[in-house]
């Protein structure tokens, strides 16, 4: 009973945990904004990307093909640790917003086009001749065709890749901006107790288990199907 | 232009701070192999052993497993580092760096993997399972020698492109002061006052991820999960 009262006193401190929680929900809001600004720059940028490699023009393909290998080989942090402390020393000051955004639109644009390349890529073939042949143009059949049923394919995929992004945004705390983890890593050593760590561990949960679930149901689901 | 190139050149290509600076690089390399690799180990061998749990054990059990794998799933894998590095040491449970990254990141893979296995076991027909129970074998031994080889290779593709994100992390560990690649560059570059250790860093990344990524890519062709 003893020792788990200290557990407790230390871990989660009550007193501390009311203490800093406005502050912490100050940064999960952050958090938020953050997910809301980067996954759309992502998926954006994916979904450019398939299309590129859509146009069967072999250097084209090539091309996108050597970017998603080389993104998804970088360490996302070694690339925001570049654009914000590395980019200076060529006169280029970016904020910290700016460094995020820039990374994270490289980084989870290749995964994101990686996925929508497979969806596109199970799509038949002959849902593009068919369309063709009611007169659609390309763009018409790629936009009202294709890629609803790509998307369709690959929604489980596409969803665990913004549950990452997501949990991604957390390395933002290295170039200070301020959201979850960044606060509660400053409220942490302010009161000389983890218990605001513990706190934002608690926040993440809650916001992201929701997402998890959904996603093991979507996958158990996906092979069922098959 | 010729101006602007050698101030580009001397910022991020410099050859002398490059050599100054290339042998702490290279150590920082082998610590982000050899915890890449015990990542990897741990990570997975875990992961195995609690889809095989699942399969096999009571339903109490399962839902403890469930929730452990959700969580870790959950939680971003820089936030297991910290509460590992910055929390337990004021239980007196203090955690090295390479030890915390190391936990954090197997505890993570481990999640994953589980969850792709499990997945990967749900998807063998109940035929393989009535079969070979029908010969005789065990439970064990029908999960062991049948299921688990089909749910293995049925989930190769999937499984090596989530090692390589997780095995990614270990740049992370530079945030609890690990003296891995990103970790000694950041070091080096700010007493250098200059950024060209960060490139010999990217390229380190680049020599020891681009093969495994490029691998995977071929793999994935090879043993495209079957719908």
């Amino acid at each position: 009973m003893e020792t788990l009262n200290t557990i407790l006193d230390v871990f989660f401190n009550v007193e501390i945990a009311v203490r800093v929680f406005p502050f912490l929900l100050q940064g999960l809001g952050m958090t938020l904004l953050l997910c809301a600004g980067v996954i759309p720059l992502g998926l954006a940028g994916g979904l450019a990307l398939a299309w590129a490699a859509s146009l069967n023009n072999r250097w084209l393909t090539a091309a996108c093909a050597v970017y998603v290998d080389f993104f998804r080989a970088f360490p996302p942090l070694v690339l925001l640790i570049f654009l914000y402390f590395g980019l200076p020393f060529a006169g280029l000051d970016l904020p910290a917003i700016a460094a995020v955004g820039i990374g994270f639109l490289l980084n989870a644009s290749s995964y994101y086009g990686e996925i929508f390349r497979a969806g596109i890529e199970s799509v038949p073939k002959g849902q593009w001749e068919a369309a063709r042949s009611t007169g659609l143009t390309r763009r018409q059949t790629m936009i009202a065709v294709i890629l609803p049923q790509a998307t369709r394919n690959v929604l489980p995929d596409l969803i665990g890749n913004t549950l990452e992004v997501a949990k991604l945004t957390s390395i933002a705390s290295v170039v200070a901006l301020g959201e979850l983890l960044h606060t509660a890593r400053l409220a942490q050593s302010l009161v000389y107790n983890p218990t605001p760590i513990v706190v934002a561990a608690m926040l993440y949960l809650a916001l992201f288990w929701p997402l998890v679930r959904l996603l093991s149901r979507l996958e158990h689901r996906n092979i069922a199907r098959r | 232009m010729q101006d602007g190139w050698a101030r580009f050149a001397f910022a991020y290509l410099n050859p002398e701070v490059a050599a100054e600076w290339g042998p702490k690089i290279l150590d920082g390399a082998f610590v982000t192999i050899q915890l890449g690799l015990a990542t990897i180990a741990a990570g997975l061998a875990l992961g195995m052993a609690l889809a095989m749990l699942r399969a096999s054990a009571p339903r109490w059990v399962q839902m403890a497993i469930v929730v452990f794998v959700d969580i870790f799933r959950a939680w971003p894998p820089l936030v297991v580092i910290i509460v590992l590095y910055y929390a337990f040491p004021y239980v007196d449970l203090p955690m090295g760096a390479f030890t915390a990254t190391w936990l954090a990141l197997s505890f993570v893979l481990a999640s994953f993997a589980e969850e792709i296995w499990w997945a990967g076991l749900q998807a063998v027909p109940k035929g393989q399972w009535e079969a070979a129970r029908s010969t005789g074998l065990s439970h064990f031994q029908a999960l062991v020698w049948v299921a688990i080889p089909q749910a293995v290779r049925m989930t190769i593709p999937p499984l090596l492109n989530r090692t390589i994100a997780i095995v990614k992390g270990t740049a992370l560990g530079s945030v609890v002061a690990l003296p891995e690649i990103l970790g000694q560059a950041t070091s080096a570059m700010s007493l250098a006052g200059n950024p060209t250790p960060l490139t010999l860093a990217a390229l380190g990344y680049l020599a020891i991820f681009l093969p495994v990524v490029i691998l995977g890519r071929w793999i994935e062709r090879r043993f495209a999960w079957k719908r």
